[in-house]
């Protein structure tokens, strides 16, 4: 691109993009991963903990809950219903 | 339009055994056939093309036996009463689905008419070939009732007496007809309607928290249809009483059971026979659908001629009557089982029966005519 | 307000689309990485943008894996014998015409052991949903080939490669009239949840299939060990294209021959119900 100029839309702050809160049952997880795979803002990641079947849980990496923008691909993707997002107003918690 | 002013008034016809099962299905409250072409059946399923669509009721003609009788089970899964009815190939086909319906716990209602088998035997033929198939078709462990008419008006009865008895054990019902049954023409009374038992099975109106689909209170627990607000769920896996599958033995030992008992429990009520001359009878007679005739004939020329015989016609055949075939046996010195195969109902009857048991068996595609069981009877006189 | 809040997972044990499955069954039985817990996903999600009630919704199912989720649905739900689903439901929505009634089985179930129902139901136009989960194999009983396993695919009784040639399924429903015709694959959520709720507004049978990993049965005899394996099969391969030529949407899964997905079909035709009412008037019952 020539043009170095990158110009902010003026009205910015009326732009909301949404903010996703990650809720996780971990007892239902089976760790096939697609919920991390599928992220597109790679919020998510494989957990420490095991749960009763012996599966690692996702978990909100670090530093990346915030890049959360609600679009749901985890919550839509997981055949376990074991991850959904709800979701917020951005300015309460960024 | 009523529908009440198009079932067949009360009054005295003259019918063929088909038609009679069909109308009687219709005053019986039969909302749902569905069958395939097969000879002998087939007057039942046409006269059902016609009659149905006229009271508002659907008839479909499936692809197989299969989609018939899955068909019918998926309409008694949605309240209504339903019915098939088919003959040899086609009752083999259907025999995985009946023991659905017994698992399931769905009411419905299955006419066998028999012809001479095996396999595709001869179409236009009688036979009898299917008693043990009728009782024992469908793998594992259910019991169901099979009616087996030997008159136009027994088919009528029985047709009746089959949807109530399906609607109140909630289990399949065979009505096990032949070829002569199916296609003779015979006197048909037709009682006012209002005189005529129809059961209708027990449904659950309770609270939603509180309702178990398969609870084991009853032998028979409450039914809900589909939509009605329930969310049921329904399988063919060995379930709980909440209906889920299950792995326990206890789940399976209690299902089981139940189904069988159900059925077992209340034999005393589900049995239907009558007796000719068996008061002073040396040698008795036992016997079912279109033999029974013959054989009633055969009696009562025996009788002219001075023997001491008498008859029990049958019909209910499962759950088998034990008790009048015991009872009769400790008077009687033989019983003779008539029937139009190699011997098949003279098993129970053996396994009752306190006296030597023998069989007449006519297992050539035709009624058989009253002389030959005759001649078994003076031999065994 | 405005203050910065540290932001995690949080750990909760119910979901809020759980009044639509029969929760106290969770977690279900089927393998991690397989798709069907996807298309229950999806299924319940269509059935909450409907705007036809969940009393009014039934779902039925056969036998094999996908057989199984009727079970995990809070509806009213009939799990019957191998291959029957469709005739029960034909059964059931002819004498409820009310009932939305929604078929999700297997391809072995559907199409296999099954095919005579299926193709009968497309043709009487019954105003059913079908919605056949295909995973190229019979998972439950083994991995045995069946009509949908690609040509030269392994399973346990094609260990020589499959040798026959499978279905197309798409082209089947169509030349048989179904009056919707779609496939996605469980990658394609909300494509896949959007047709299931086009399925079940639409009139008459509408049939769908859904292409799921089976990483554990197909896939492990076929290079796709693991759901990120099918991921990347269905990120590289599928290509939408909703006016595709129905003759050429077959599957392979040869290296560079797509799979092709779309909303195919979409039109209206008279349904069985329409024409029983024709029937009913010529009866007399109506006017
Ligand atoms: S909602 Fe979207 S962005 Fe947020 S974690 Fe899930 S997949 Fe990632
Ligand atoms: S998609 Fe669901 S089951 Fe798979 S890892 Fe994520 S939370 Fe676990
Ligand atoms: S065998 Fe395949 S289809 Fe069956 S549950 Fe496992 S992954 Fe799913």
């Amino acid at each position: 691109m020539s043009l170095k100029i990158v110009r902010e839309p003026i009205n910015k702050y009326m732009q909301k993009i949404p903010l996703g809160l990650i809720h996780i049952i971990p007892e239902r997880c089976k760790e096939c991963g697609y919920c991390i795979d599928l992220c597109p803002k790679d919020v998510l990641e494989v957990g420490d903990e095991r749960n009763i079947k012996g599966y690692r849980w996702p978990r909100v990496a670090d530093g990346k809950a915030a890049e959360c923008i609600a679009c749901r691909m985890c919550e839509w993707i997981c055949p376990e219903f074991a991850i959904f997002i709800v979701e917020a107003d951005r300015r309460e918690y960024v | 339009m009523s529908g009440e002013l198009k079932l067949l008034k009360p009054g005295t016809y003259f019918m063929m055994g088909n038609i009679a099962c069909v109308e009687a299905a219709l005053i019986a409250g039969c909302e749902f056939y569905a069958g395939y072409p097969i000879t002998p059946s087939n007057e039942i399923a046409e006269h059902m093309s016609r009659r149905m669509p006229q009271l508002g009721r659907h008839f479909i003609q499936m692809e197989d036996e299969i989609g018939s009788i899955v068909a019918v089970c998926g309409a008694s899964a949605a309240g209504v009463k339903a019915m098939t009815a088919t003959s040899g190939p086609g009752f083999s086909l259907m025999m995985e689905t009946i023991g659905l319906a017994a698992m399931l716990e769905l009411p419905c209602v299955i006419v066998d008419v028999q012809r001479a088998g095996p396999s595709t035997g001869i179409p236009t033929f009688v036979g009898q070939g299917d008693v043990m198939q009728a009782r024992w078709g469908s793998h594992g462990d259910y019991e169901l009732v099979v009616y087996a008419p030997s008159s136009v008006q027994e088919f009528f009865d029985l047709t009746i007496e089959a949807f109530n008895t399906s609607e109140w054990l909630r289990i399949p019902v065979i009505v096990l007809s032949d070829e002569v049954v199916g296609h003779m023409y015979g006197r048909l009374v037709v009682p006012e309607h209002d005189k005529i038992t129809i059961i209708n099975r027990k449904r659950y109106t309770g609270p939603k928290e509180a309702y178990l689909p398969y609870s084991h209170e009853s032998l028979v627990p409450a039914f809900v249809a589909a939509g009605d607000g329930y969310r049921i769920h329904m399988t063919g896996l060995t379930h709980d009483e909440r209906g889920y599958p299950s792995l326990e033995i206890e789940d399976s030992h209690r299902l089981v059971e139940r189904l069988v008992m159900k059925v077992r429990k209340n034999a005393r009520s589900l049995w239907k026979y009558e007796t000719f001359y068996i008061d002073d009878a040396d040698v008795i007679v036992v016997t079912f659908g279109i033999t029974a005739r013959s054989s009633e004939e055969a009696v009562r020329r025996a009788r002219s001629e001075g023997l001491k015989v008498g008859m029990i016609k049958l019909l209910t055949l499962w759950p088998f009557p034990e008790e009048p075939i015991r009872i009769a046996s400790q008077y009687a010195r033989r019983i003779l089982v008539a029937e139009i195969n190699m011997g098949q109902l003279i098993h129970p009857v053996r396994e009752v029966a306190e006296c030597p048991v023998a069989g007449i068996n006519y297992p050539i595609g035709y009624a058989p005519p009253p002389e030959y069981i005759l001649d078994g009877i003076r031999a065994a006189v | 307000m405005g203050q910065k809040v540290v932001l995690r997972e949080r750990i909760v044990d119910e979901s809020p689309r759980d009044d639509l499955i029969r929760r106290e069954r969770f977690p279900h039985i089927w393998c991690p990485g397989c798709g069907l817990g996807t298309v229950l996903k999806c299924y319940v999600e269509a059935i909450a943008a409907s705007n036809i009630p969940p009393d009014k919704h039934v779902i039925v199912s056969g036998i094999g894996c996908t057989g199984r989720i009727a079970g995990y649905v809070r509806l009213d739900s009939y799990h019957v014998t191998h291959g029957r689903p469709i005739a029960f439901a034909e059964g059931m929505k002819i004498v409820r015409p009310d009932l939305e009634v929604t078929v999700i089985s297997g391809d072995g179930d559907l199409v296999t052991i099954g095919g005579n129902h299926f193709i009968h139901a497309v043709r009487r136009n019954v105003d059913i949903n079908v919605f056949l989960v295909n995973n190229f194999i019979y998972g439950m009983t083994g991995n045995q080939m069946g009509s949908t396993t690609p040509l030269g695919a392994k399973s346990s009784t094609s260990p020589y490669g499959c040798p026959e040639p499978p279905f197309n399924l798409p082209l089947l429903a169509a030349a048989l009239g179904a009056p919707f015709v779609a496939r996605w694959t469980t990658l394609h959520v909300r494509q896949l949840a959007d047709a299931m709720k086009r399925a079940m507004n639409v009139k008459g049978f509408a049939f769908i299939e859904i292409i799921s990993p089976c990483p554990v049965g197909f896939g492990s005899y076929n290079d796709l060990r693991d759901g990120r394996d099918y991921i990347k099969l269905f990120l590289e391969n599928c290509i939408v294209d909703h006016s595709a030529d129905l003759n050429k949407v077959g599957i392979t899964l040869k290296p560079g021959e797509p799979i092709i997905l779309g909303n195919f079909i979409d039109r209206e035709a008279p349904t069985y119900h329409d024409l029983e009412l024709e029937v009913f008037k010529k009866a007399g019952w109506l006017k």
